[in-house]
C-alpha cells in the first residue's frame, strides 16, 4: 500500500537517509525503531512530503508521491500525528479537530467521525471548549491522533506517541492504536524508541541505524534477536 | 471639554488608520516572521490609486461619497495586487534563508517602491480631493468631531470588525489562524501554506489602501514619501501593541494616535514624535511582548 523504495533524503549537504526501502501493507502495523538521530521521523517527513526525498521513490496505492506537496498527500488519505503533538496552543480541542478534517467537504461524515472520536477520548468531549495548549501531555496526544483520525486516513503515520507519557497513559495509547488498526482497517506505521512496546504492537519491524535500515523482520523474531535484545530492549 | 474631546477624536481617528496599517505588519509577522518593510509603500500606492481614480471620476462628475467607495475598492484590489506580487517576487525565495536575508529583501523593496512612485508619478506633493462631505446633522458636533474624522473611525471599525469575522469563522480564517501557530503541523492537517501566506498580504495591504485612501481625503495632500513616516509609526503601533496579535495591533494604534494627539494638544506639536516613541521605549521596558503581546516561555 505504502512503499519506500531506495530513498536518499538530505537537509541542506547533510545526508539524513540512506537508500532506505520499506514496504507497508494495507491494513498491517508497522513500526520502526531507532536511536536518536537515527532518521526516523525524517523518513515520516519525507513520506508526508514536508522534506522530500531527493533520490527514489515514495509509492502509495502503485501511485508515486515523492514529489507530491504536502496538502495533496494528505488529500490522499496519508495522515500524521507528529513528535511532540504540535496541538494548536490558541485554537480549542474543537477547532483542533475541525483543522484535522480540513481538506473534507462532507459535513455529515465529519460530524459522525467527530462522535466516533469522542466515543473513542471521552475526556476530548468533556474539554472541547478548552484551548488545545491547556490540556495535560496525554490529553494533547489523545487529540494529536483524534486530530489525524479526522482526516479519515488510509495510513495513519504516529512519531513516539509515547514519548514523555506515564506509564498508564502509553498502554492506554497503545491500546487506542491497536483498536484504531482493527476497527477500521487503518494501517499503521508507528515509529518508536519504546521498542519494547512497538513490537509488542506491531505485525512486523524495521530496525534503523544511521539513516539506513540495518534489519527487518516479523515482530516476535526482532523481539528474539540478540542484537535487538541488545541495543533496543536492554536485556 | 470641548477641547479634550477635540484631542480624543482626532487622536482616535488618526490611530484608527495606524491601527489599519499595522494589521499588515503583525498579519504578516503572525505568519511568517517577517518585518515586511515595503508595507508602508504599499499604504503610499493606495493612497495613489485613490488619487487617480479620484481625479477620473471627478472629472465625470460623479457624487462624492460613490467617488470614495469606488476609489477605497479600487486602491484595496490595486494594493492587494501589489502586496501579493512583492511576497512572490522579494520573500518567497528566500523562504528558508537566514532571516536576515528576506528583512534586508523587504528594505530594499520599500526603497525601490518609493522611487518607483516618485519616478512614475512626481517628487511633489499632490494635491488630494477631499472625498468625504459635511454632512447637515454633524453640525451640532463639529466643534470638536470634523465629518472626515468620524467617517475614518467608522470605516476602520467596520473594516476590523468584518476581519475579525473573517478570521474567526471561515475555512481561510482558521487556517491561518493554524498557520500561525504552527506552519508544520498546518501542512501536516493539508493547508495550502503558500496559498495562506498570499492571501495574509493580500488581506494586510487591501486594509492599508483603505488607510492610504481615507487618510489621504483628511489631509488633502500625499507624495511618495508617506508611506515611509505612516509605515514607522503603524510599525510602532504593531510592537506597542505586541507583534503578532491582531487585536494587540488595533489597541496599538488607538493607544498611538491618543499619544501623539494628547501631546501635541497639551505640550506642543513638535514633541509629537517624542511622546510616541518614549511611550514605545517605556512599554518595551515593562512589557517587552506588547500591550497584548504572548509572553512565550522559550522550551529548551
Amino acid at each position: 500500500m505504502l512503499e519506500l523504495k531506495n530513498i536518499d533524503t538530505y537537509y541542506g549537504n547533510i545526508q539524513a537517509l540512506r537508500d532506505v526501502n520499506i514496504t507497508v501493507r494495507e491494513g498491517e502495523i508497522i513500526t520502526l525503531i531507532g536511536a536518536n538521530g537515527a532518521g526516523k521521523t525524517t523518513t515520516l517527513m519525507t513520506i508526508c512530503g514536508v522534506v522530500p526525498a531527493r533520490n527514489g521513490e515514495v509509492l502509495f496505492q502503485g501511485k508515486p508521491i515523492t514529489r507530491l506537496s504536502a496538502d495533496k498527500i494528505v488529500r490522499m488519505g496519508i495522515c500524521q500525528v507528529p513528535e511532540g503533538r504540535l496541538i494548536f496552543p490558541d485554537l480549542t480541542v474543537r477547532e483542533n479537530l475541525d483543522m484535522g478534517a480540513f481538506l473534507r467537504d462532507d459535513k455529515s461524515g465529519v460530524d459522525s467521525d467527530l462522535e466516533q472520536v469522542f466515543t473513542l477520548f471521552p475526556i476530548l468531549k468533556e474539554r472541547r471548549r478548552q484551548l488545545g495548549g491547556t490540556l495535560s501531555g496525554g490529553e494533547q496526544q489523545m487529540l494529536a491522533i483524534s486530530r489525524a483520525l479526522m482526516a479519515r486516513p488510509k495510513v495513519l503515520l504516529l512519531d513516539e506517541p509515547s514519548l514523555g507519557l506515564a506509564p498508564l497513559i502509553i498502554r492506554q495509547i497503545f491500546d487506542i492504536i491497536k483498536q484504531i488498526n482493527r476497527e477500521s482497517n487503518t494501517t499503521i506505521f508507528l515509529v518508536e524508541q519504546n521498542a519494547n512496546q512497538a513490537l509488542k504492537v506491531a505485525n512486523r519491524g524495521y530496525v534503523m541505524e544511521n539513516g539506513r535500515i540495518t534489519l527487518e523482520d516479523a515482530c516476535d523474531k526482532l523481539l528474539a534477536n540478540d542484537a535487538v535484545k541488545k541495543a533496543y530492549l536492554g536485556l | 471639554m470641548e477641547y479634550f474631546l477635540q484631542l480624543f477624536f482626532s487622536g482616535l481617528s488618526k490611530g484608527s488608520v495606524y491601527a489599519l496599517i499595522a494589521l499588515g505588519y503583525t498579519m504578516v509577522y503572525g505568519i511568517i516572521e517577517l518585518i515586511n518593510f515595503a508595507h508602508g509603500e504599499i499604504y503610499m500606492i493606495g493612497a495613489f490609486t485613490g488619487l487617480i481614480v479620484a481625479g477620473l471620476l471627478t472629472a465625470l462628475g460623479w457624487p462624492v461619497l460613490a467617488i470614495l467607495a469606488i476609489a477605497i475598492v479600487v486602491a484595496m484590489f490595486y494594493s492587494g495586487a501589489y502586496g501579493y506580487t512583492v511576497e512572490k517576487i522579494a520573500y518567497k525565495p528566500l523562504r528558508n534563508a537566514p532571516r536576515l536575508a528576506p528583512l534586508i529583501s523587504a528594505i530594499g523593496m520599500s526603497i525601490f517602491l518609493q522611487n518607483y512612485v516618485m519616478l512614475a508619478q512626481t517628487p511633489d506633493f499632490l494635491p488630494f480631493p477631499n472625498l468625504v462631505p459635511d454632512f447637515a446633522f454633524m453640525q451640532p458636533f463639529k466643534s470638536f468631531l470634523g465629518t472626515s474624522d468620524l467617517f475614518i473611525i467608522v470605516a476602520s471599525i467596520v473594516v476590523m470588525a468584518a476581519l475579525n469575522l473573517f478570521i474567526k469563522f471561515t475555512r481561510m480564517g482558521k487556517a491561518m489562524r493554524a498557520t500561525a501557530q504552527n506552519r508544520k503541523m498546518a501542512l501536516l492537517v493539508g493547508v495550502n501554506v503558500d496559498h495562506v501566506i498570499s492571501m495574509t498580504f493580500i488581506i494586510g495591504s487591501s486594509l492599508a489602501a483603505v488607510g492610504g485612501v481615507l487618510i489621504a481625503s483628511h489631509m488633502g495632500q500625499i507624495n511618495f514619501y508617506i508611506g515611509f513616516i505612516a509605515g514607522l509609526k503603524a510599525f510602532t503601533a504593531a510592537v506597542l501593541g505586541g507583534i503578532g496579535s491582531i487585536p494587540g495591533a488595533m489597541l496599538g494604534g488607538l493607544v498611538l494616535g491618543w499619544t501623539e494627539s494628547f501631546a501635541t494638544g497639551y505640550v506642543s506639536s513638535d514633541y509629537e514624535d517624542v511622546f510616541a516613541f518614549l511611550l514605545l521605549v517605556l512599554i518595551l521596558i515593562f512589557r517587552p511582548a506588547g500591550l497584548l503581546g504572548k509572553q512565550r516561555a522559550q522550551k529548551v
